[in-house]
Parts: C-alpha cells; sequence; structure tokens
C-alpha cells in the first residue's frame, strides 16, 4: 500500500501521522488520509480541492505534475511525500 | 474602561490588560503565524482568530477562555465551477479561493449566532452558527458591478469594513478596497452600491467619481448614531451623515489626509481619530514625526495629538485595523508596521508606548 509521510512543519499545526492506505493516484490515497483526519484536508488542499500554493506533493522522489486534480499514479509499493514548499515562509 | 486588548500581528496574537499598574502582555497565541484578523464577540464572550499559515492557508479558530485554549471551526469556501472574473486593473482570472480573512464582525445583539466574514479576493459570508459553517452571501457576489473590483496594494480586491447597524441587524454596510460602500437591509439578500461624494483621483478623469471602484481603507460607523460613518480613503478622509449616501470631502486634515486607519467615538459622532502618512507614495509619518489626528468637530478643524509619540526618525505605518477605540470614548490603542504599541486613555491627549518590540501590528481591538 503507498505510504503518505507529512513535513514535521504540518504536524505541529495539526494531525499529520504517517499513514499506508489504498489508493491508485494522489487523490484517492491522499483522500483516504483525510478520512481519518478531516482537519488534515484544509492544510495540504486549498478549498478548492488544489495543491496549496506554498505545498509540494512528491511521488517517489518526483514532484506531482497535477496539482489541480491530483491525477498522478501511485503504485502500491510508492511513497508519497507532502512537504512545505520553500516560499510561502 | 475596557481592560483587555487583543493584537493580530504578523506572527501570531498577543493579549494584553490592565492592571492596576497598566497595560502589560498577558498571552500570546500561534506564535509564528500571522493574525491578520480577529473578533472578540461581546454576545458570547468567544474570540475569534483568523489564522493565516505561510504555506497551509487560512484557518479559524475560536476560544471560549479568552485565549486560553482554542478549537478550529469553519472557514468560508469560495463557490465552485465558475467562470473567474478576470480584473479589470491586471486583466488576469482572480482566484476563487481564499486568501485572506480581512474583517470579522459579530451579527447584532438579536442574532446569536450570526457572523460576518470580509475576504480576499472580495467576497462576504455569513455564519448564522457561530461558524460552525459559512454561506458565501450571494446577493453580492451575482452582481455585475464585482467585475469592476480591483486590488488596492494587494494583488485582488477585499472586504476590510462590516458596519452592523445597532438599531436595524439587517442594516448591513460594507466597504471594499477597491470596490467601493454597499449596503443591505434585508440582511443580506439584495445589495445597493452607495458611495455619492467619494472620489478616486488617482482614476481616469471619467472614472474619479465612479462609486464601484472607490478605494476605501478603511470605515466605521458611530454606534450611538449609525447614520454618521467615516471613511479614511486612498484619496482622503470623507464623512456621511446619512447612512453612507452620500459623502462630504473633508479638506481640513492636518498634517495630512493619507492614511488608512480611522476610530469614531462610540458616543459622539463629530469627533474621529486618524493616523496620518504623508502620501500613497511615501507612506511614514509626515516629518518623520508620529501624530495621531483628531477631529471633534465633523471634520472643520483638525489637531495634532503627540504627546508621548516619537517626533523624531519615526517611521511607523498604522495598518487599517490596527487603531481601536473602547466604548468609554476615552480609551484608544494603535499598533504600528514596525512593532510599537501605544494606548492612550485620555481620547489621545497623551500617548503611553507599551511595546517596541512587537512584529508588525495589523489588527487591534478592545474587548
Amino acid at each position: 500500500m503507498p505510504t503518505v509521510q507529512f513535513t514535521a512543519n504540518l504536524a505541529r499545526q495539526t494531525a499529520a501521522p504517517t499513514c499506508e492506505v489504498g489508493g491508485g493516484t494522489v487523490r484517492e490515497s491522499l483522500d483516504a488520509v483525510f478520512a481519518d483526519h478531516p482537519t488534515l484536508r484544509g492544510y495540504v488542499l486549498d478549498d478548492q480541492n488544489a495543491v496549496r500554493k506554498h505545498v509540494v506533493v512528491f511521488v517517489d522522489g518526483t514532484a506531482i505534475l497535477d496539482r489541480e486534480t491530483l491525477s498522478d499514479v501511485v503504485k502500491p509499493t510508492s511513497d508519497i511525500f507532502v512537504m512545505q514548499a520553500l516560499s510561502g515562509g | 474602561m475596557s481592560t483587555k486588548l487583543h493584537l493580530g500581528t504578523r506572527k501570531g496574537l498577543v493579549q494584553l490588560e490592565r492592571g492596576d499598574d497598566g497595560w502589560r502582555i498577558t498571552r500570546t497565541s500561534f506564535l509564528g503565524v500571522s493574525v491578520p484578523m480577529l473578533l472578540p464577540d461581546v454576545r458570547d464572550g468567544r474570540l475569534l482568530a483568523a489564522v493565516e499559515h505561510g504555506h497551509y492557508g487560512t484557518k479559524l479558530h475560536a476560544s471560549g477562555d479568552d485565549g486560553a485554549s482554542w478549537s478550529e471551526i469553519a472557514v468560508p469556501v469560495y463557490p465552485k465551477g465558475e467562470e473567474p472574473v478576470i480584473c479589470a486593473m491586471s486583466q488576469k482570472p482572480i482566484p476563487q479561493s481564499l486568501e485572506k480573512i480581512w474583517a470579522l464582525e459579530a451579527g447584532g445583539a438579536d442574532e446569536p449566532g450570526v457572523l460576518w466574514c470580509g475576504t480576499v479576493p472580495g467576497a462576504l459570508f455569513k455564519s448564522t452558527d457561530g461558524g460552525a459553517g459559512w454561506q458565501i452571501v450571494e446577493g453580492l457576489w451575482n452582481r455585475s458591478e464585482r467585475k469592476g473590483w480591483f486590488g488596492g496594494g494587494m494583488d485582488w480586491p477585499g472586504i476590510h469594513s462590516i458596519c452592523v447597524d445597532p438599531r436595524d441587524s439587517r442594516h448591513v454596510t460594507i466597504a471594499i478596497s477597491c470596490g467601493g460602500v454597499w449596503d443591505t437591509r434585508d440582511g443580506g439578500s439584495t445589495w445597493n452600491l452607495l458611495g455619492e461624494g467619494l472620489e478616486s483621483d488617482f482614476m481616469p478623469p471619467d472614472q474619479v467619481k465612479d462609486p464601484n471602484i472607490q478605494d476605501a481603507h478603511r470605515m466605521a460607523c458611530c454606534p450611538s448614531d449609525p447614520d454618521h460613518l467615516w471613511i479614511q480613503h486612498h484619496c482622503g478622509i470623507f464623512r456621511s451623515t446619512d447612512a453612507a449616501k452620500t459623502w462630504e470631502r473633508i479638506t481640513t486634515a492636518d498634517p495630512s489626509a493619507f492614511g488608512f486607519a480611522v476610530a469614531v467615538h462610540p458616543q459622539d459622532p463629530l469627533t474621529a481619530w486618524f493616523v496620518p502618512g504623508v502620501s500613497d507614495d511615501q507612506r511614514v509619518p509626515v516629518d518623520a514625526a508620529l501624530c495621531v489626528m483628531r477631529t471633534r468637530d465633523g471634520g472643520k478643524t483638525f489637531e495634532a495629538q503627540r504627546n508621548g509619540l516619537p517626533q523624531e526618525h519615526a517611521y511607523h505605518l498604522v495598518f487599517r485595523h490596527s487603531l481601536d477605540i473602547a466604548n468609554d470614548g476615552r480609551t484608544l490603542a494603535f499598533g504600528s508596521t514596525t512593532g510599537s504599541l501605544w494606548i492612550s486613555e485620555d481620547a489621545g491627549d497623551t500617548w503611553q508606548r507599551i511595546s517596541a518590540d512587537l512584529p508588525p501590528v495589523y489588527c487591534a481591538r478592545f474587548g
């Protein structure tokens, strides 16, 4: 199952534990995390469900291309990492 | 006299209390995170804080114990799927997504749970359940005039002033930078564009008086006489005595008519305070000497209040929400972009600097 990990800076604001979840796309995997941690959604995604301007999502070391619909494919072995960009601080 | 003051700053919420030995900072919250707006709600004693993370967006938190503990509540959500409005100035699409909470006001005493929220990009939201959920005010959002609004200072237009009429909670007047002055008489269902007499000198000549693009920096009404309102506008100071329908330009401001903040005496509509800067392209105190400007005769004359304020090499700017007056009409506070806080307990005749070490101050509210 894909693993989703969040920057420690985010965990300072709200619960953001590392999770093993299902899903074949970034959207599906993140939605699975947010189902258990609903407050986390608004910290990673904006109110239109796009990735926030100063947040970056990596899948297996590569930043995702589709920041609007999060359609990038994840494999069962993928590591998804949610980090804060250097901008925005 | 009010004994509590709350500051929203670039680096968190700062709270002060007045004790026997004067004002002192008693608590900080959300340290490191911007707090552009807050609301002490006198109806239920709750304190609301807009918390704007650099990376993670804008949140709203509420406290029922004066800031000792906080819980996150809902934030306004913009409608999905609409064709974005193209900004009339930049020709770029205006995002339909929350960037900043720029105004928070309680509904009337007869409307428990009603809250109003003004945002950037310019939209108005209403909650009827104390912030558990928000609804965009469609009667304003759907007005075609919205396409003519544009940002002043910020990239996008924003709603920064919301005045709820103490006589009639369904009468609400708002000001938009840059989108003029509007009111509703039916709790938000329908809206009227007001503001005859306002003048935006920077616009092309045929649009100077266009009410839909006026850049009110801050609008405040007198609670005991709500038909009296004051505006510190980008281009000067204006006063209305007919519930914002028409405005008189005040030309006697001394040392300057430029600024952002205005506070109105809660019992005397002829008395108001401003914190002037040189001009829009030189946003520092005149002669680098900080003063508060008070009129007590409806703008016929002004006096510069300087006692206790630095008069040499002082480069403080006071943002639009960073000047407040308490219900006693004598206690005022203002915080500056360079992190100083001053309080007066004699209507501005003398000022005391409470701190020179704060982050930039975005919002100051007694309560």
